[in-house]
């Protein structure tokens, strides 16, 4: 355990200096132990994995979004793990069985369709990506997407390279405040 | 989505940009300044400033009020940082926070215990304590809401009740601060009673709104 804080602070620390390869690192190793929490957390309510993916990526965007709220001088577990138990509360909150009543008519619907992505979140990127203005969304999937690199994404856009930075950021920041809002 | 797309698409977009633990910190405590400002203005504005300060005695108590308000605000914002990180609201000391509150109290103990029984009485309400009650309060509104806006903007406060508590708490604190300049009562009862007892309003009403105004 001790190991793992450490391992864990060291990536986040780097990947905050602007080491993108620690960064990335850090989220990959905390996808497995968010992944773990949460299943083990809403299985105990009945709930399902596809549920619990959700948590898993809507924590991994928190993480990105609020990274700024990390204090260095602090360990790190406490931190992931207080962001993780508040969107679990957060999303039981929002989803208790009151708020969720169904009209029993609509029992038939539940035979008409038929889902073989249970193990992928229901997060559509396509459909997030609709929602954003026309550059965000063409700057975002020509870099995070198709993986061109600024200046290729600059030059099919028509803008800067700059701007084409700045939309991929605000695009991503608001990507994650429409998953974090989505069932509100 | 899979969740490796996700973490792909996070990782990469990663510019340098200003993080780390003092930028939310500079961004809490501006947003109080701005508050503080503003508490000022509408307690000048509206209320205007008390007559008689080039005297001692007046500005003696201003001072005492100035210094408890900016104990209490300095305090508040202190923690308020701590709380609006995630799982900061474990170091979050209340005993600390209240000890403002209790020196005051003290003080006016000391004050009352000098002081006849039969005066004890305009000590505590002075001319204006209607006045002072509902004008901390409702100066402390304007400050609540910058304050409350730059914690949910910059800050991820994971125990919304204490973090809604001291937002209100710090709301509180800069708007006694501003309505000092106008107070005419000098009896430190007075403040104990009438500044602690608003500000705890103040404390109470954020600690109410927290869960609901700073989710995120």
């Amino acid at each position: 355990m001790i190991h793992r804080e450490v391992e864990l602070r060291t990536l986040l620390t780097e990947g905050l200096l602007g080491r993108s390869a620690d960064y990335r690192r850090f989220l990959e190793c905390l996808g497995p132990h968010l992944r773990a929490y949460y299943r083990n957390k809403l299985s105990r309510s009945g709930r399902g994995d596809t549920e619990a993916e959700d948590l898993v990526q809507e924590t991994l965007m928190a993480v990105h979004t609020r990274r700024h709220t990390y204090d260095v001088t602090q360990p790190v577990t406490p931190w992931v793990y207080a962001i993780a138990r508040y969107k679990l509360i957060d999303h039981l909150r929002r989803t208790r069985p009151g708020t969720a009543d169904v009209p029993v008519e609509d029992a038939g619907e539940l035979m008409a369709a038929d889902d073989h992505t249970a193990t992928e979140s229901t997060l559509d990127v396509e459909r997030l990506l609709a929602r954003l203005p026309a550059k965000a969304r063409l700057a975002i999937r020509s870099m995070k997407v198709e993986g061109l690199s600024a200046a290729e994404a600059a030059e099919r856009a028509g803008m800067s390279e700059t701007a084409v930075k700045v939309s991929v950021h605000r695009g991503l920041k608001a990507l994650a405040s429409f998953v974090g809002g989505r069932t509100k | 989505m899979k969740t490796d797309e996700l973490i792909g698409l996070l990782g990469t977009s990663f510019e340098r940009e200003p993080v780390g633990t003092p930028w939310m910190t500079r961004r809490l405590a501006l947003a109080v300044a701005v508050g503080a400002t503003a508490a000022l203005f509408l307690a000048l504005a509206f209320l205007g400033l008390r007559p008689g300060l080039t005297q001692a005695r007046p500005l003696l108590f201003l001072a005492l009020k100035v210094a408890f308000a900016a104990a209490v605000g300095g305090l508040a914002l202190r923690y308020l940082v701590r709380a609006a990180r995630p799982g900061g609201e474990s170091r979050v000391h209340l005993g600390v926070v209240a000890s403002p509150f209790l020196a005051v109290a003290a003080l006016a103990g000391v004050s009352l215990s000098m002081t006849p029984p039969a005066h004890w009485h305009g000590q505590i309400s002075g001319h204006t304590w209607l006045e002072c009650l509902v004008s901390i309060p409702v100066i402390a509104i304007v400050p609540f809401a910058v304050i409350t806006w730059a914690v949910r903007r910059f800050g991820a406060p994971t125990d919304l009740l204490r973090a809604g508590a001291l937002v209100g708490l710090s709301a509180g604190a800069v708007s006694a601060l501003g309505y000092s300049l106008h107070c005419m009562d000098d009896t430190v009862p007075f403040v104990a009673v009438w500044y602690g007892g608003t500000i705890a309003i103040c404390t109470l009403a954020g600690a109410l709104l927290g869960p609901r105004l700073l989710r995120w």
